[in-house]
């Protein structure tokens, strides 16, 4: 009984050893890259509460598959199940709304022969003349599978085939949404700046 | 190259993702098509605009805290002994996992622990924009700012004219215990030195470690730890070790 009793204890010690070693390493890969996650879950999310709640779920999925981490960069493993996360309250919100998700035709079709040349204003002036803010409004305004390519892209500095992999889409796709993305970004950029100087 | 194929692979070109060869292809077809180079210029403009940070969101401090919150608090010394007492009790482990027990609670636990932590703490300084609480590349500026926040006097020295540029201090945490963090910089690479008391293994000699892709140097000196992180080669932390140790002895001797 009593050596049962010890290697049970044993047992559940060795394991307690082994989470908190997990929970040191899982705290030294992952945190440093909260900003990145949070940014992600604000852009798909679009409301700072839902992100916080998003980055939250995350870390807490991220903690316990850490065993299933195979190594390599960890950003766009954990920016893979931000987007899980951030799919599961699109879900819900549509539900609630009763809605389908965002109709990805008509952003297929206004990306068509989008292409607008510039105005007698050097184009760099134009870009350069919005505060981050407006940018920000700009992104946000952009459909969702164009938006997250985007930001995958440029604000959380993924290669390509790192975006492939978080959005489980080949290379081709994700280089193809890029440039719809950045059409349709130019477009409403200089619709923009049209409206504030209407 | 049709104009098809360069407006999606001017994309790749400005995110550096096309291999020289298609670059070459892309560039030539640009070269000669006045509608290509307009997009290419225009979406090198829009990238730069969308560059430098400005569009990222900074975590808040409640969020943080409350991730922290839930995952396991790193174990106190009272359970570790009680892993030891466990197995002592137990009597049923061999030798050779006694042997690894001990590993884990001697080396893994403590040492590899405040590796981690340092380079946790290095990240942070760079990802936060909190590379530096007092910013100054002069020694008698950073070393009085630690007065009365450490309880020790870490050594600050100036190694601008050897290679290394004092760039300033900064008081950080490493296992939850304050340590000064004095910041030099190498071209564009930060190298943090943390100093504190009772930051791992004791030493006998300098030793340098690459865990996570960084660079560690450590080394005792004067009875406080000190840990170099950066993400500098092997030969130049070391070449920053000899420096520093080198300078410090200088002023020790004068």
């Amino acid at each position: 009984m009593t050596a049962h009793g010890a290697i049970v204890a044993d047992g559940r010690m060795a394991f307690d050893r082994d989470d908190d070693d997990k929970a040191r390493r899982f705290r030294a890969a992952a945190l440093p890259y909260l900003d990145d996650v949070y940014t992600l879950a604000r852009y798909l999310l679009r409301n700072a509460a839902d992100a916080e709640d998003a980055a939250q779920e995350c870390y807490l999925r991220a903690f316990r598959h850490f065993d299933t981490f195979r190594g390599g960069p960890i950003k766009p493993w954990l920016l893979a199940i931000l987007r899980n996360v951030c799919r599961v309250e699109y879900a819900r919100r549509n539900a609630l709304a009763g809605v389908q998700s965002e109709s990805l035709d008509a952003a297929e079709q206004c990306a068509e022969g989008l292409w607008a040349d510039a105005e007698a204003t050097p184009e760099r002036e134009i870009l350069r003349r919005f505060d981050g803010e407006t940018v920000q409004r700009l992104i946000a305004q952009l459909p969702e599978q164009f938006r997250e390519t985007l930001v995958l892209r440029e604000i959380n500095e993924l290669s390509y085939r790192e975006i492939a992999e978080v959005l489980a889409v080949p290379v081709g796709t994700v280089m193809s949404r890029l440039a719809r993305a950045r059409a349709l970004l130019r477009d409403a950029w200089m619709a923009e700046e049209k409206g504030t100087h209407a | 190259m049709t104009c098809e194929e360069a407006e999606v692979l001017l994309h790749a070109l400005i995110d550096g993702e096309l291999d020289a060869g298609h670059s070459r292809e892309v560039e030539t077809h640009v070269a000669g098509c006045a509608r290509c180079a307009a997009r290419l210029a225009a979406y090198r403009d829009l990238q730069q605009a969308l560059a430098g940070g400005r569009l990222r969101h900074a975590a808040p401090a409640s969020l943080r805290t409350s991730i922290e919150r839930t995952l396991p608090k790193p174990a106190a010394r009272a359970s570790r002994r009680a892993v030891l007492k466990g197995f002592f009790a137990g009597g049923a482990l061999s030798a050779a996992a006694a042997a690894s027990i001990a590993f884990i609670v001697l080396r893994q636990d403590r040492d590899g622990y405040i590796l981690g932590e340092a380079i946790s703490a290095h990240l942070r300084s760079l990802q936060a924009e909190h590379l530096t609480d007092v910013v100054s590349s002069d020694r008698h500026t950073v070393k009085p700012w630690f007065n009365g926040k450490l309880e020790l006097a870490p050594p600050v020295i100036d190694l601008t004219a050897q290679g290394f540029t004092l760039i300033g201090g900064r008081l950080d945490y490493i296992d939850g215990k304050p340590v000064a963090a004095i910041v030099y910089r190498r071209r564009v690479h930060v190298i943090n030195l943390f100093v504190g008391q009772d930051l791992g293994a004791a030493l006998p000699t300098r030793r340098l470690e690459t865990v996570q892709g960084f660079n560690i140097l450590r080394w005792r000196e004067q009875g406080m730890n000190l840990l170099a992180v950066s993400d500098l080669g092997r030969e130049e932390l070391e070449e920053f070790g000899d420096k520093f140790d080198a300078a410090a002895r200088a002023e020790r001797a004068g």
